[in-house]
């Protein structure tokens, strides 16, 4: 089956659930307002269930309904994940194998953002989701930069351990900080080192793994990414490039 | 009353072992000062504004006077006697004059002795002690509309951010909060602001996830929330941040613009900014004063540490910090009443018994400060972007506050790790604080653990690992804890950090009639 639609409680019924705020006060003008949205987002016949006014200019809105659209299954482009997934004694056997060293991983928050959470997910011996950060594993040198690394200095950073791998993390996205951010890093990285480059990784709940060409690093990783789906990216990318494994 | 049984002796034991730890720390920062302090002084001393033909773009007039005095004679001193030196020996009308003819390169400054000293430290008293008189004068103004509109009608105080990085959005949306039931609004700051060693000037429209903390935004927020307390009939509360490099200057700037609570955590720079622990500890002491001076409640910033590392194995982490902000509080001249020590709800919710282990946790602080106004911190790490399990966690979460008597507490959203809230996710959040508070109002009266039960054993638990971890802390000196990563797993030297370069040793002779008002208390 290539195409699909929404699921309520019986097959082809198209039901969703949304809800959205109105700049006008409640009424039945509001709730005529709600259902052109509604209309124009799609959904017909639509059913405003809740409304109730924020302040004296505002509404909130809960409305359920049945989307006319279909989901058209073979159009759909996403990242799969192209290397398998490895467990710690795995990765440390393959970076002890291939290296004959450890394998360095280098990671920050760059730019003005001070959210550490991402990156220390990935790096803190905590780690993330029941997963062991980067720090766990013991083939793995993981130097964590912490919040608001300057590019130049990630860059020296770097280069004086020699890093493999450089892990950015971008929480913050107002006026594309993250997509900026991370554009400046990676292209710094290339001026100063071509192609003897470190493998580059930019990490936050805002990207989309599609973007990495845009951003100009080897690969993205999205929300609910584990520490074990980037330490066997790590082990993928040494087999790949040269570079490194020599 | 009390409900879990502590034995007093363990209780006083912990509180010695936290004085012991903070000590050391105590005299290496009454021995230090930073530049951040020395501006806090000047702009008590009466400096506003910024050089605005500086090729850095706005630099503010006390970085410009500070750091020409550290170039020309040091700081060993203190900016006060050079700075008054100077205006005298230049015959100049104001300290902004002074400033201005600095930047035109037509001041040398020097460390002045025996009689222009004496005379040049009392100048710098009086025009500090001015600045001061108007940190009083807003105390006084403060109480005096607490009388008029009236303190928020029940506990716990409910504490909503506004974070939209343009103060007049702010404005607009903590009305709306305020009207929604809000009795505190705190605008966050843009982020990196911490990382700025200078106050940016003027009202501002552009923040990163936040708005900047300016003195001019400080006036805005607050004239505007004067407005709406009249309006909604009880005192509305601001609160901003004061951490990062500019502690003690936006202490100072909050004193003056008569805000009500302050965001100042011991540690937090250090841990979570990569500060200069010495920085931080000099910084932090000097802004505490100034807070006690200005009746300002502190919060303090526990919930860090939970965000870092796990909220069970970590819970004692959270006390022994507790412990330590409260003897570095009182050490400044706060009092209990102006502790607002925290504490987060942060447990995985598929801990069995998760409810069970916040309550304990939070019952501990309860006890353990009973006349602290605690701030109680709303999930943030489990908040997976499931709005709908999100709003249900919040609402437990406000349970346990309302249950073990939390002082004020931080209204949680459901979109917390989505986006910023929009304002509906704030009206909602409200309605969940709202439901919880009316259903639920006495509960607290009917809530006794079962004596020797899991809460009453797991809050002994805790408290006895706090006291072992204190025990080792005092052993091994805080600052070596600090650089081992004890708190929140950051390793913190206290030779590495941002604004290392900005901490100075007091030479004998150095003045600072800010911090002597501020130990004795006088006015003049």
């Amino acid at each position: 089956m290539s195409s699909i639609r929404p699921y309520g409680d019986t097959t082809g019924d198209g039901m969703v659930q949304t809800s959205f705020t109105l700049p006008m006060p409640p009424g039945p003008k509001a709730e005529g307002a709600a259902m052109q949205l509604a209309n124009k987002m799609g959904i017909e016949p639509a059913m405003v269930v809740h409304s109730h006014g924020i302040g004296s200019d505002f509404t909130f809105f809960v409305v359920y309904g049945s989307v006319r659209h279909l989901v058209d299954l073979d159009a759909i482009t996403v990242v799969e994940r192209e290397y398998p997934l490895l467990s710690p004694a795995e990765v440390n056997g393959e970076v002890r194998k291939r290296l004959r060293r450890k394998l360095v991983v280098v990671g920050g928050c760059i730019g003005t953002d001070a959210h550490t959470v991402g990156i220390d997910a990935i790096l803190n011996i905590k780690g993330f989701a029941g997963e062991k950060g980067l720090e766990y594993y013991r083939e793995l040198k993981v130097v964590n930069l912490g919040a608001q690394v300057t590019v130049p200095e990630l860059v020296k950073r770097a280069r004086a351990e020699k890093a493999d791998a450089v892990l950015v993390s971008q929480v913050v996205t107002q006026r594309d900080a993250h997509i900026l951010n991370t554009q400046e890093m990676s292209a710094a990285f290339r001026e100063a080192m071509g192609d003897r480059r470190p493998v580059l990784i930019a990490g936050g709940p805002r990207f989309d793994p599609l973007m990495a060409g845009q951003l100009g690093v080897d690969r993205v990783f999205g929300r609910g990414t584990t520490p074990g789906e980037v330490a066997s990216y790590l082990v993928h990318a040494m087999k790949e490039s040269k570079g490194v494994a020599a | 009353m009390p409900l879990l049984d502590l034995d007093p002796d363990v209780v006083a034991t912990a509180r010695e072992l936290a004085a012991r730890a903070a000590e050391p720390v105590v005299r290496i920062a009454t021995a230090h000062t930073t530049v951040a302090v020395e501006r806090a002084t000047l702009r008590l001393a009466g400096i506003t504004g910024a050089d605005t033909t500086h090729r850095a773009g706005d630099v503010p007039w006390v970085n410009r006077v500070v750091d020409t005095v550290r170039e020309h004679c040091g700081l060993e001193h203190g900016v006060v006697l050079p700075a008054f030196h100077a205006l005298r020996e230049h015959d100049l009308g104001s300290l902004t004059d002074l400033a201005e003819a600095t930047a035109a390169g037509q001041i040398q400054y020097r460390v002045p002795a025996g009689r222009d000293a004496e005379r040049a430290a009392k100048a710098g008293r009086v025009a500090v002690a001015k600045g001061l008189r108007t940190v009083d004068r807003n105390r006084a103004q403060r109480d005096r509309l607490i009388t008029r509109f009236g303190d928020p009608p029940r506990r716990p105080w409910i504490y909503l951010i506004v974070a939209t990085g343009d103060i007049d959005e702010d404005v607009v949306q903590a009305a709306n909060a305020a009207r929604a039931g809000a009795d505190i609004i705190a605008v966050i700051r843009s982020t990196g602001q911490s990382l700025l060693d200078y106050v940016p000037e003027g009202a501002t429209h552009h923040g990163f996830a936040g708005t900047y903390a300016t003195q001019e935004n400080f006036r805005i927020m607050r004239a505007a929330m004067d407005d709406v307390s009249k309006e909604v009939g009880r005192y509305i509360r601001v609160t901003n941040y004061a951490s990062g490099l500019c502690m003690p200057e936006i202490a100072v700037l909050g004193g003056l613009q008569r805000l009500d609570m302050m965001l100042n955590d011991s540690m937090y720079g250090i841990l979570f900014r990569d500060i200069n622990p010495i920085r931080t500890f000099v910084d932090q002491r000097f802004s505490r004063q100034v807070h006690a001076r200005a009746g300002i409640i502190i919060n303090t910033g526990e919930d860090n540490y939970l965000t870092t590392a796990d909220a069970v194995d970590a819970a004692h982490t959270v006390t022994v910090s507790q412990l330590l902000n409260e003897h570095f509080a009182h050490e400044a001249g706060l009092p209990d009443e102006l502790l607002g020590l925290g504490h987060a709800f942060e447990i995985n919710p598929k801990v069995p018994e998760s409810f069970r282990l916040e309550l304990a946790h939070a019952l501990l602080a309860r006890e353990l400060f009973p006349d602290a106004p605690l701030k109680w911190m709303p999930p943030t790490k489990h908040m997976t972007g499931d709005v709908f399990n999100g709003y249900l966690l919040d609402g437990f979460f406000n349970l346990a506050g309302v249950l073990t008597g939390q002082s004020i507490l931080l209204v949680g959203m459901m979109t917390e790790a989505v986006v910023t809230p929009f304002l509906s996710d704030r009206d909602l959040a409200l309605q969940n604080v709202r439901y919880v508070l009316d259903a639920a109002a006495g509960l607290r009266e009917d809530f006794h653990p079962a004596p020797g039960g899991f809460i009453v054993k797991r809050a002994h638990q805790v408290l006895g690992e706090a006291v072992d971890l204190l025990d080792r802390i005092v052993r091994d000196g805080l600052l070596n804890a600090i650089a081992d990563g004890t708190f929140g797993l950051m390793k913190r030297p206290p030779d590495k950090g941002k604004g290392a370069d900005g901490v100075v040793e007091k030479a004998d002779g150095y003045r600072n009639p800010a911090a002597d008002l501020l130990e004795s208390g006088e006015t003049k």
